[in-house]
Order: C-alpha cells, then sequence, then structure tokens
C-alpha cells in the first residue's frame, strides 16, 4: 500500500468522507444551517434564499451548438434518463432537478468522434420583471443530462454567461471505452449566484477529462463528483478558479472509487486577490473495500496575491483496502516565490509584468491541457485582465500585429503582382485568339 | 576619463544583511571599477561576500547597503529598483537560477528582451537571433518551450544564463559562480559563451568564482581577492595562478589585510579607480 501524503496527515479515518442523504425529493434534506460539514464555510445568506426553493422568476437560456449526429433533446421531468446519474445530495440540487421541469439532453452516439466540439451555451438574462436592473438577477433551474455513448470520442463545452441567479445541474454518464472532455466555464457577471452538481458516471475502461473552470460570478458553488460503473475507468478533473474581491467560489469534490483498477486525479488551481475574496476547495476521495488497485492522485495549489483573502483547502482520503497502486494527496496555499520575483525583474521586467508572468505559469500547467485554442485564450485573457494592462505582452503583440500586417501587405502586392502578370498574359492570348478568329473570318 | 566608455563604479560599499540577532555587516568597504570591455575575475574564500557583492549590485532586497555608492557611467545604481538596473545595463547571472513553473523560456526571453531593449525585437530576426545564440551554446530547440529553469540540469540553467546574457547584451556583467556544479564539457561550452559576448567588447565582466578552473577558459585582464567583506588583493592573470598553488589560507588566516604578492599586482585596480574618477 503506498500512502503518499505531501500534507503530512495520515489517511482519514473510516467515516472522514460524508455520506450525505441522497434524494431528489427537497423535502428529504434539511435545510441548512451553516453548521453542517457540507455548509461551514458557504455563506448562506448570500444564497438569495435557494435552499428554500423559490419559484424561478429569471431565466438561464439554454443554447446548444452541435456537430451532426449529435442528439440535442428537451426531457420532459418523468424522463428516466434525468437522474440516472445524479442524485441530489443537498436541498438546493434537489430544488435545481425539481424545478427545472425536465433537462436538457446531449447525447453522443456509440462510436462517433466528433471533432468539433458540442457547445452548451447557458445565458443568464440579468434582472426580469418590474424592478428592472436595481434587483438581484431572478431565480432559475436548470438540468443537464450529457451522455457519451461506447466507444465515442467528444468534447462538450459549458458557457456559463449573463446575470443569474441559477441552481443547474449536470450529469454526465461517459459510455464504457468512450472518451469524454468536459468543461465548464463559469464566465459569470458581477452579481451572479450560481450552485450546481456536477455528477460524472465514468463507464467500463472509458476516460473522462474535466476542466471546472470559475471566473466570474459573486457566488460560485459547484459539486463535482465521480463514479465508475467497471473497472479501467479513468477521470482527470481540472480545476482553474480566480477569486476577486468580494467574491466567494468553491469547489467541493467527491470522487468515489467503488471498481476496481480505475484511475483518479485532481488538480485545482486557484489564484486569490482583494479584500473578502474567499477560495473554498474541498477534495474527497472515498476508495471502497472492493476499489483494489486504485490509483489516484488529488491536488490543491493556491496562490494569494493579495492580503485580506482568504483560501480554505481540505483534501480528505479515506481508504478501505490497502491493495491501491496509490493514493495521495497535496494542499498547499502560497503567495509570490519572492526569488522568482527577483530572478524576472533582474532581466528588467518590471514588478507588475513579473507578477503576471508567474500567475500566468502557474495557471497554465491546468489550462494548457485545454484542447481548444480560443477557450485557452479565452481564460488567460479573462486571468490578465483581472491582473491589470500588460504594457510588455501589449508591446509584444502589437509589434507582432505590426510585422503580420505587413507580410500580408507584401503577400497581397505580391499577389496583385502576380494577378496583373496573369492578366496580362491571358489578355495576349485572347488577343491573340481575337486575332486569328478575325483572320478566319476574313 | 572624457571617453564614455560604460562603467560601473564600486565606491566603499557596505552592505548588511538581516539575521534573527540583527544586522550583519558582509561588505566592509569593496572598491572596483569595471569597464566596457574588460573582465574582473574575483575569487575567495566561501563567506568572504563574493554572491552578496553580486546580489548588491543587482539589487536584492535582502541586502541592505549602508554606505558607499555604486554608479553605472556615471548613473546612482543605488536608487533604482532591480528591474531598472537591468534596463540600464546591468545583467547578473545567478549561481541558483530559480524555477519559474509554466512561464516558457521563449516567452520568458522575449519578454525581457522587450523590456530591456525598450521596445519587442522583431519576430523574425529575433527567432533566428535566439536559434544562433542557442546552438553556440549547444543547446537543443526544444529547450526554448520549457518552463524556465523548471527541471533543468546545473549545466542547463548555467547555459541559460549566459543564453540570457549574449541577448540582452549587458553593459556590465556579473557573472556569480557561473563555473560552479559543471563537468568538463559543459564548463568549455558555457566558458565559450562568455568569451563570445566578451570578444565584442561590449560588455564588461566581473566573473566571481572560487576556482580558478574557469580562468584557464577565460582570461580576465584583472584577477581581485576577496576576503571578509573587502578587496585584500588585485593583480593580473599571474595572481589567479599564485591562487591557484597556494589558495586562500594567507588572506584568510592574515584578516581579511592585503597581502603583498610582488609583481606590482596590487597597484592594478586602485590605479583604474584613479583613472575612472
Amino acid at each position: 500500500m503506498a500512502v503518499i501524503d505531501a500534507t503530512g496527515r495520515p489517511p482519514a479515518a473510516a467515516g472522514a468522507v460524508p455520506r450525505p442523504v441522497r434524494s431528489r425529493d427537497p423535502q428529504d434534506h434539511d435545510v441548512p444551517t451553516g453548521r453542517e460539514e457540507a455548509w461551514r464555510f458557504t455563506p448562506l445568506r448570500r444564497l438569495r434564499g435557494l435552499p428554500t426553493g423559490p419559484e424561478a422568476d429569471g431565466l438561464v437560456t439554454v443554447t446548444v451548438t452541435a456537430p451532426d449526429g449529435v442528439a440535442v433533446e428537451r426531457l420532459d421531468a418523468a424522463d428516466a434518463r434525468i437522474g440516472r446519474v445524479l442524485i441530489p445530495a443537498d436541498r438546493i440540487a434537489a430544488f435545481a432537478t425539481a424545478r427545472a421541469g425536465g433537462a436538457t439532453a446531449v447525447t453522443i452516439p456509440a462510436e462517433a468522434s466528433l471533432s468539433e466540439p458540442v457547445i452548451v451555451r447557458l445565458h443568464g438574462e440579468g434582472p426580469q420583471g418590474a424592478a428592472g436592473a436595481a434587483s438581484a438577477a431572478g431565480v432559475a433551474y436548470g438540468h443537464l443530462v450529457i451522455e457519451a455513448g461506447p466507444f465515442s470520442s467528444a468534447t462538450v463545452v459549458l458557457d456559463h454567461t449573463g446575470s443569474a441567479t441559477y441552481a443547474g445541474n449536470v450529469e454526465v454518464y461517459v459510455g464504457h471505452g468512450a472518451s469524454l472532455t468536459v468543461i465548464s466555464l463559469q464566465d459569470w457577471d458581477a452579481g451572479t449566484v450560481h450552485l450546481g452538481a456536477h455528477a460524472f458516471s465514468v463507464g467500463r475502461d472509458a476516460k473522462l477529462r474535466s476542466f471546472t473552470v470559475t471566473l466570474g460570478g459573486e457566488l460560485v458553488r459547484l459539486n463535482p463528483t465521480v463514479d465508475y460503473r467497471g473497472p479501467g475507468g479513468d477521470a482527470e478533473l481540472n480545476g482553474v478558479f480566480f477569486t476577486d474581491a468580494g467574491q466567494h467560489q468553491e469547489h467541493r469534490l467527491l470522487v468515489t472509487h467503488q471498481a476496481r483498477s480505475c484511475r483518479s486525479r485532481v488538480t485545482y488551481k486557484g489564484a486569490l486577490r482583494g479584500e473578502s475574496a474567499h477560495a473554498v476547495w474541498i477534495g474527497d476521495v472515498l476508495i471502497g473495500a472492493d476499489a483494489v488497485d486504485t490509483d489516484t492522485y488529488e491536488l490543491n495549489r493556491n496562490l494569494v496575491l493579495t492580503d485580506g483573502a482568504r483560501a480554505d483547502s481540505v483534501p480528505n482520503l479515506e481508504i478501505l483496502t490497502g491493495e491501491v497502486v496509490g493514493a495521495g494527496h497535496a494542499s498547499a496555499t502560497g503567495r509570490f516565490d519572492d526569488e522568482a520575483l527577483f530572478y524576472l525583474q533582474s532581466r528588467g521586467i518590471p514588478p507588475t509584468e513579473a507578477r503576471r508572468l508567474v500567475v500566468h505559469g502557474f495557471f497554465a500547467e491546468v489550462i494548457d491541457r485545454i484542447d481548444i485554442p480560443e477557450l485557452r485564450d479565452r481564460i488567460m485573457t479573462s486571468v490578465a485582465a483581472r491582473l491589470g494592462e500588460s504594457e510588455l505582452a501589449e508591446a509584444i503583440a502589437e509589434a507582432e500585429a505590426a510585422e503580420a500586417a505587413e507580410a500580408a501587405e507584401a503577400a497581397e502586392a505580391a499577389e496583385a503582382a502576380e494577378a496583373a502578370e496573369a492578366a496580362e498574359a491571358a489578355g495576349a492570348a485572347a488577343g491573340a485568339g481575337a486575332g486569328a478568329g478575325a483572320g478566319a473570318g476574313a | 576619463m572624457t571617453t564614455a566608455v560604460s562603467t560601473l563604479e564600486i565606491r566603499n560599499l557596505h552592505v548588511s544583511v538581516e539575521t534573527e540577532e540583527g544586522p550583519r555587516e558582509i561588505l566592509r568597504g569593496v572598491d572596483l571599477t569595471v569597464r566596457k570591455g574588460e573582465t574582473h575575475a574575483i575569487m575567495g574564500p566561501n563567506g568572504s561576500g563574493k554572491s552578496t557583492l553580486s546580489y548588491s549590485i543587482a539589487g536584492h532586497p535582502k541586502y541592505t547597503v549602508t554606505n558607499g555608492s555604486i554608479t553605472l557611467d556615471g548613473e546612482d545604481v543605488l536608487t533604482m529598483g532591480v528591474d531598472a538596473r537591468a534596463r540600464a545595463g546591468i545583467f547578473l547571472a545567478m549561481q541558483y537560477p530559480v524555477e519559474i513553473p509554466g512561464v516558457s523560456v521563449s516567452n520568458f526571453l522575449r519578454s525581457s528582451a522587450t523590456a530591456v531593449r525598450g521596445e519587442a525585437p522583431k519576430l523574425r530576426t529575433w527567432v533566428k537571433e535566439v536559434k544562433a545564440s542557442m546552438e553556440a551554446l549547444e543547446m537543443d530547440p526544444a529547450f526554448a518551450e520549457r518552463g524556465v529553469n523548471e527541471g533543468f540540469s546545473g549545466g542547463e540553467k548555467k547555459r541559460h544564463e549566459i543564453l540570457q546574457m549574449a541577448l540582452l547584451k549587458p553593459k556590465i556583467a556579473v557573472l556569480d559562480e557561473t563555473d560552479s556544479g559543471l563537468d568538463v564539457d559543459a564548463l568549455r561550452i558555457v566558458s565559450g559563451g562568455i568569451e563570445a559576448v566578451r570578444a565584442k567588447g561590449e560588455t564588461g565582466i566581473l566573473l566571481i568564482t572560487h576556482y580558478t578552473r574557469i580562468l584557464r577558459y577565460i582570461k580576465p585582464e584583472f584577477v581581485h581577492v576577496m576576503a571578509a567583506g573587502r578587496i585584500v588583493d588585485s593583480g593580473g592573470p599571474e595572481l589567479a595562478a599564485v591562487l591557484e598553488d597556494g589558495g586562500y589560507d594567507r588572506y584568510v588566516k592574515g584578516g581579511g589585510a592585503a597581502v603583498s604578492l610582488g609583481g606590482g599586482a596590487a597597484a592594478v585596480a586602485p590605479a583604474g579607480a584613479g583613472a575612472a574618477s
């Protein structure tokens, strides 16, 4: 048994990883008081009443862009495909499904190999009704069902934008032998509250890569969970968050290894900046008694950029079998490495630029794993924007743009010259033809 | 002295570091003048203050200058921030270069060249420039895509330092024990890189070393011995040979007082200083 624990703490005792009530009925779940382990970090007063399940009075529109062959359907509430993976573990998740009144389903057919990602845009339409812009964004509920058929290969992007008070669940089934990447981007406007259960079920020999990128919103609290439906499953859960002043961003993960020979890797990286920026990362991993040959490692790194920000990071590892390949976790929260900043500055790079490079590099490890360049750029640009204007990057970009324009101009000129030459040649040929025709006619 | 030759002048430099027992003085009055095109070696036993001198020139915040001055072409270096010093033309090749995870070498080099040159180098010429410099240092092109110093071997780190020196073209380069931890091959390559910069005659080099080994490849015009926070002896290349044979014992046992080694060597640096002022 190889237990690596970079935090220096022993694996948690049996019962350390919580086993919450699981039910689709909101009334089966207690109203959180804030004393529960699952809620102790969450500012309940800022949830805008979501634990009581208010009627929806807002709107989060769902638009799906999918390559041919992908089925996009609206399921009604009674559809059996809802709840196959996700059984709510708290009251808000139960309300999310109950009040959503059905679900949007995206199904990737068996053995399909998608060259383009499926894009699911979830846009909060902001404050609704007579109260107007002064009121908080209206309450909305949503439920998404994503199913990757056996041996399929696909990427699904959930792009959350706009302004909302949103309780939204996502359940994902990765069929046997399938390979699915799910990227959930929380790029909300300020003033958004978003709670969601993201449940993943990984089939036999299937591979899941998940990215959870939380940038915007006033309060975002997500619960990604993973279980395995057979041996040989592989789940990679990557996360990035940038918690700004006044933001609360909470990611509570639970990976349950109950099948044998499965692997999980959790890597979450966060940067925090400003007064009352609060990030919470909980990483629970449970290795059941039958989950022999499990290989798991989870890591959370937080970079605290200023005073007044707070990061809570709690990994929990509960192991009920001794026969694992590896089971470890690491958690570290730190400030800038002064020596790294000195090194960069000693190369002429101003202090603000040096900090930007360090943050960029810190996130790059995770963001570079995203295979969609436009999305990578969008995330990095958003992170960069939070760090202020970059004169160096701008100078480089400007110089490159100028060069590119120059090159394009040169190419255009060359092309024009070529075209002119070709036209001339064609003209000459036409003239000769006409001459010949005239000659023949004579 | 009227010609506009880049000159680093260090006068009566006193530097302290903060320790648990309060501030401790490490440099106790260093005088040194380095001009463009000159190569000076500073040698000395461990703890004599060699690294403190190099970090103080670069402006590391850990070191506090309590007295004296450092100027570059008459400009006060001590009032400049770390980055401003680099842009003014001071370069420090570090003994222990720091890892910056996730920042690629190519991004880093381009950012620093943009900062130091005051404008972004043209992409086409820049790519060629980097490629040529890397080839000269026998560096794999794939190197450019790695994180700065991330997982580099000792030799790779030092080559990377010299690569930066070659690209940033400083007026004054301080090489802090660049030879330490290098095997014979790496030492030859790194020395070749330093020689290439030196041969251009645009950079004054301050070569800080514990061993005489690197001086077989790079022949300094001036050799200084540092002990107990002062330069206690100065001479020409022959001083290095004396050190190779006798070590630092005489300087350490002598309590930091200068010991004449003959040959009029001790007069070299003070004479240079006089000419500069």
